[in-house]
């Protein structure tokens, strides 16, 4: 109790300044992006940053994912990450309100229900066996749908490729996520625990397309970039049109026009 | 005489409509249509299927994988684009070494993606006209993981309709390989038959 009673404001005063300087950054960044709509101005930090995310994976997270994966039965393993999706659908929720997204924070609480009775607390999901997918969503996507930029794109240190809107969505979600504030410390940090394992368990089930872009590719910092920018910026658009007219590339352009 | 005149109105009439035709046919048969550029992906998708569930060993996997992709993508316009600028400046023998190399280093790389879907299926479910091409829009159902959207851009403008690029959930082939071929030249400052020494083994 004391404990989040001294870490509260903490939290808060942290939110409060990663807010402002994110925001002041998503105002001031909001400038024209490069080829294959790249902005980013901070690429010589972001590197630097990239070459420590990958030794860190070299040494530590990938050996341990791959130690997870083979020591840990499959089912824990899927129990783990089952537990860790219901634990983020609070949150979920909460996003879908503030993105007016009501049908979605239907199914999402609608999932939370069946999950918590029949899936025995969210030990299995089972909702996606009924036909209730997850809807997984976040503050950065929130912030998008309030008209906020994608500002530019940052390494982040651990966390991997991101950009500054989803850099701030990734803090606020951490700081309010309404689980961790229900819930009593102890249980709470159980939570970050098993969160913390089920990414390790996606590590290791990913491995492969993981490891080729780590590893396997010339220019790993710059794929990871591409990689990341276009997969957010496909969840996102959420299949509309607008997004897939910049997924066109026409290779005919000048080949046959020698 | 009534079925002569009818007749030979009907010969005119055929004969316009067949010189029309003639007129019409480099046209007509470049028209690539949405059931054609369907069909392409759905035999594509066929075969890739019928790989990743055939239990063949890596090796032969990636064998099917090189041929299905000489058959039905566009290798020589991918393998060009993706060169960009150095590819104008390459001599003839370059050109073909490269896109010979470029074959066998594209099927390897995505064989061992789409080995990933060993047990899953991939299906196909529209195709529409989207500016000069056609996009296939499948879905990709692998067990234990949410099912993901894998797009296929189809164009006949090779002569033939191949596909000529892969949007697997927003990351696009094209792309990502533009990044990847301009960071392995540069390594090799910018020499080609480096690169194509290279391509060969990755």
């Amino acid at each position: 109790m004391q404990g989040l009673k001294i870490s509260l404001p903490g939290v808060n005063l942290l939110l409060a300044a990663v807010l402002l300087v994110g925001l002041g950054l998503l105002a001031g960044c909001s400038g024209a992006p490069g080829p294959n709509g790249i902005d980013d101005p901070y690429e010589a930090t972001n590197r630097r940053i990239h070459e420590f995310n990958r030794g860190l994976d070299r040494a530590l997270v990938g050996p341990a994912a791959k130690g997870y994966g083979s020591i840990v039965p499959k089912p824990v393993t899927r129990v783990v990450g089952n537990l860790a999706g219901t634990l983020d659908l609070p949150g979920d929720i909460a996003n879908d309100l503030l993105q007016l997204r009501v049908a979605d924070a239907a199914q999402n609480f609608l999932r939370l229900g069946v999950n918590l009775t029949m899936g025995v607390g969210g030990l299995f999901d089972a909702s996606t066996a009924i036909g209730l997918p997850g809807k997984p969503t976040d503050f950065g996507e929130t912030l998008h749908v309030w008209g906020a930029g994608e500002g530019a794109y940052v390494e982040l240190p651990f966390a991997g490729p991101s950009t500054v809107r989803d850099t701030v969505g990734t803090v606020v979600d951490i700081a309010l996520n309404p689980v961790r504030l229900v819930l009593p410390p102890r249980e709470a940090m159980a939570a970050t625990g098993i969160k913390l394992f089920s990414r390790v368990g996606d590590r290791d089930r990913f491995s492969e397309t993981v490891e080729s872009i780590l590893y396997d590719s010339a220019d790993s910092y710059a794929q990871a970039r591409l990689l990341y920018l276009q997969n957010r910026r496909f969840t996102l658009a959420r299949g509309k049109e607008a997004a897939n007219d910049d997924d066109f590339i026409d290779p005919y352009e000048d080949p046959y026009a020698e | 005489m009534l079925n002569d005149t009818s007749l030979s109105r009907r010969a005119i009439l055929a004969g316009l409509a067949g010189i029309s035709a003639l007129v019409a046919l480099p046209r007509a048969a470049l028209a690539l249509t949405a059931e054609q550029a369907q069909e392409l992906v759905n035999k594509t998708v066929d075969e890739i299927n019928s790989i990743i569930n055939s239990g063949k060993s890596e090796t032969a996997m990636l064998g099917s994988f090189e041929k299905l992709f000489t058959s039905y993508a566009d290798v020589a316009t991918i393998a060009q684009s993706v060169l960009g600028p150095a590819f104008k400046t390459a001599t003839n023998g370059q050109r073909t070494a490269y896109t010979s190399a470029f074959q066998g280093y594209i099927s390897r790389k995505y064989g061992r993606r789409f080995r990933e879907f060993i047990g899953g299926k991939i299906e196909v479910a529209e195709a529409r006209a989207v500016k000069s091409y056609f996009e296939v829009i499948s879905t990709a159902y692998l067990q234990g993981e949410a099912p993901f959207e894998v797009r296929w851009h189809v164009s006949d403008k090779s002569g033939k309709s191949l596909f000529f690029n892969i949007i697997i959930e927003g990351v696009n082939m094209l792309a990502s390989e533009r990044t990847e071929m301009g960071a392995l030249l540069d390594q090799r400052g910018g020499d080609i038959d480096q690169l194509i020494t290279d391509l060969k083994t990755l």
